[in-house]
């Protein structure tokens, strides 16, 4: 598994380029259908409008109309906002953003690194968020922003250990802590002894799922845990002196992540690349691999925006106590229960 | 003997010392944040100043003023029926209600009554505002709150308000129809039967908002005992409306004030909720859609015929006098005091508007609130900023 076996011998820098290449169309790509499916069109349909409807045919060209109106916008820096901070604040998001993609695997050989650590890997990265959100907060100059920033260091930090907590579970039953080897486990994995569609960990692993699926929802600040950046209470929170590109990769950050992290749970609960009926080891599925997962990112991020453009969000105190005395202690019970049936069974 | 006791007094003493050192480089200074003059969430200017200590709040005050017109003043220099074309803009999303209160009051002094198909029509045309004004707050509150969705809805059903509002008086948002002495025009042919539609889709919209909002258990969270206005309280900072009414007070100037509009003659019940809090707010504005929608459709079934004008003298001068006339706008008590001395034009105009009262409460209910209670409060008394500064 650990070595690459290519049909033409490329050079490192030929590799490298490919793999750079790769990187943003998967960061890119699920964060362009996300916008355009249900930001744009699906919260429109919920909300008893059209949603773009001019630039292509349904609107589909909108997005390249909004990243070039970003573009041309001034790049507006308050006079006395910390001025290297400020700047750095939306690269060091994207950071955590393209880190995440390198753990999931899109079919049996494709990935861009398989270590027996992924799991734990995705998880650490997952955080470096935090900090360029906090140095958007404290660079601004703001006092919107700064309190945006500050709710929002407290917020991904509280769900932080949630998710970690509901990945345990799927760590467990698979016994692995490598991502490929998890997408394996489901894939040749048997309900008592019924294998026809494997063993997806989401039919075990449900409030594991659940979990992860609300701590994702905190981490990715959208409604209902929109807090940080509320915009009836602090205007945009850390967002609000953005303008122009800077804005335009927090926001791209914002919705890669969404789509990474829905990629995640597809991995963990949902199979991965994976669809049943076929054998995970043909070479079909380095093909169909990245369609299968991203119609699955789909399907979860549904879920996600959903939520979004439903619920009213939560205060500040009542988000902590969710977290604390709800989440994390179900988390926990889980990976008992979990424990205990992985060495019954 | 005594070195150690020395020792470990001096030991205590440099301790205490230490601590009052971090004390004093810990102690955090609190933050003034001004919510306004231009600011999301208080759709137009209202400049709230916050001292903040971390996210709670120390103490608020309300800066009014950005939006003055002075329309008091302004009165003064217009004919009797040029006025409702400036007092229209005060309540701007329930325009048609302004009129009312003024044309009462001036009809007072001129010792006219209007006839009786004018009243009801009028009526009908008052409780349409307040659905069209109060049907946006359902929505709003949400949005306050973080819930994109519902306020689309309030948009959606409350266009068909407008409709009727704008079939009946050729405005939508400022229909400037009541006269003194009756109404500009009889109805429209066809709208009785068209808002008895209308005022079903209001009715789904209402339960529909009690499913999405006013059921979702983020929104009870946000707002049940959440800025509790006593009843006292609230009378003593001259809260009206919804407001008073979501404290626990049985007073309604529809049923108690007794002025020329025809709610005696309907078969309604005043609402009211003893919590005081944001919830019971919402809420009883939500009853009172739903009631106003009962009285639009009895009035609908049961208006008189006749003339809608009184005979009332060309060029209209309203003998000297004063008089005070209050309705029970959709905000809450709106009167006008109108001081004439004879002339074609007011002497004086005060204007009671019910927002410039209800904000009133702010210093008191918002102190020691969190952020975003302030907005969820503020949400709940519903001011219009047109209404507060007029």
């Amino acid at each position: 598994m650990n070595t690459v076996v290519t049909a033409v011998e490329l050079a490192y820098w030929q590799q490298t380029a490919i793999r750079s290449v790769a990187a943003l169309v998967a960061v890119l790509i699920p964060a362009g259908t996300l916008v355009y499916l249900y930001l744009f069109k699906m919260m429109s349909f919920m909300q008893s409008r059209l949603g773009p409807m001019e630039a292509g045919p349904y609107g589909s060209l909108q997005l390249l109309a909004e990243v070039g109106k970003f573009l041309q916008k001034e790049d507006l820096i308050p006079r006395a906002a910390d001025r290297v901070v400020f700047k750095a604040a939306p690269f060091v998001v994207l950071v955590s953003t393209f880190l995440l993609v390198l753990v999931l695997p899109a079919g049996p050989d494709l990935w861009f690194i398989n270590v027996d650590t992924g799991v734990f890997l995705a998880l650490a990265v997952s955080s470096i968020s935090v900090i360029g959100i906090l140095m958007a907060g404290w660079g601004s100059a703001s006092k919107y922003s700064l309190l945006g920033g500050l709710r929002a260091a407290g917020q991904l930090v509280a769900y932080e250990l949630p998710l970690v907590l509901a990945v345990m579970g799927v760590v467990i039953q698979a016994g692995t802590l490598n991502v490929q080897e998890i997408v394996l486990a489901q894939a040749n994995g048997e309900i008592f002894g019924w294998g026809a569609i494997g063993n997806p960990f989401v039919i075990t692993q449900f409030l594991g799922f659940a979990i992860f699926l609300v701590a994702v929802q905190a981490e990715l600040t959208q409604p209902p845990f929109d807090m940080p950046v509320a915009e009836s209470e602090i205007v945009a929170g850390y967002l609000t002196e953005y303008s122009g590109m800077r804005f335009l990769l927090f926001f791209i950050g914002e919705f890669a992540t969404a789509g990474i992290f829905a990629a995640l749970a597809a991995t963990f609960f949902l199979g991965g690349w994976y669809v049943p009926g076929l054998d995970p080891a043909s070479d079909l599925f380095n093909l169909i691999g990245p369609l299968v997962l991203l119609t699955k990112i789909v399907l979860v991020s549904f879920l996600i925006f959903w939520f979004r453009f439903t619920y009213p969000r939560f205060r500040e105190d009542q988000l902590q106590q969710l977290a604390w005395k709800v989440l994390i202690p179900l988390a926990l019970a889980n990976i008992v229960v979990t424990g205990v049936l992985k060495v019954v069974f | 003997m005594t070195a150690p006791t020395q020792t470990r007094q001096m030991a205590y003493i440099a301790g205490q010392a230490s601590d009052a050192r971090v004390n004093v480089e810990l102690e955090t200074e609190g933050m003034t944040l001004n919510i306004g003059p231009q600011h999301p969430a208080t759709h137009g200017t209202l400049r709230i100043i916050v001292r903040l200590d971390g996210e709670r709040v120390i103490s608020a005050e309300p800066v009014m003023g950005y939006m003055h017109r002075g329309y008091e003043k302004l009165t003064e220099v217009r004919t009797y029926p040029q006025v409702t074309t400036l007092i229209n803009r005060i309540d701007w999303l329930g325009s048609f209600a302004n009129e009312v209160p003024f044309i009462l009051a001036a009809e007072r002094l001129m010792e006219i009554e209007a006839p009786p198909r004018a009243q009801w029509i009028r009526t009908a045309l008052f409780e349409l505002s307040r659905i069209a004004n109060v049907v946006l707050f359902l929505g709003d509150m949400g949005v306050q709150l973080g819930a994109i969705t519902p306020v689309f809805y309030a948009f959606r059903d409350r266009e068909f308000v407008l409709n009727q509002i704008e079939a009946v008086t050729g405005g939508r948002f400022h229909p400037n129809f009541d006269r003194i002495g009756g109404l500009k025009d009889d109805l429209p042919k066809g709208w009785v039967d068209e808002t008895r539609g209308v005022l079903g889709r209001i009715r789904s919209f209402c339960d529909e908002m009690e499913n999405l909002v006013s059921g979702n258990e983020i929104f009870q969270a946000r707002t049940r005992s959440i800025g509790v206005i006593p009843a006292d309280m609230g009378l003593a900072y001259g809260l009206s409306g919804a407001n008073i009414r979501a404290s626990g007070v049985d007073w309604d100037l529809r049923r108690d004030g007794g002025v020329g509009l025809v709610h005696d003659q309907l078969d309604w019940k005043v609402w009211t909720h003893p919590d005081g809090d944001s919830f019971a707010r919402y809420w009883v504005r939500l009853q009172e859609v739903r009631e106003a929608c009962g009285m639009v459709e009895q009035i609908l079934d049961g208006i008189p015929s006749g003339p809608v004008m009184a005979k009332v003298p060309r060029i209209i001068k309203v003998p000297a006098g004063e008089a005070y006339v209050e309705t029970e706008n959709p905000l809450g008590i709106m009167g006008y005091y109108v001081v004439s001395k004879g002339d074609l034009v007011p002497y004086r105009v005060k204007i009671r508007s019910a927002s410039f009262n209800n904000v009133s409460i702010v210093p008191w209910v918002l102190r020691g609130v969190y952020v975003p209670d302030v907005i969820s409060i503020l949400a709940s008394l519903y001011f219009i900023l047109g209404d507060i500064d007029r």
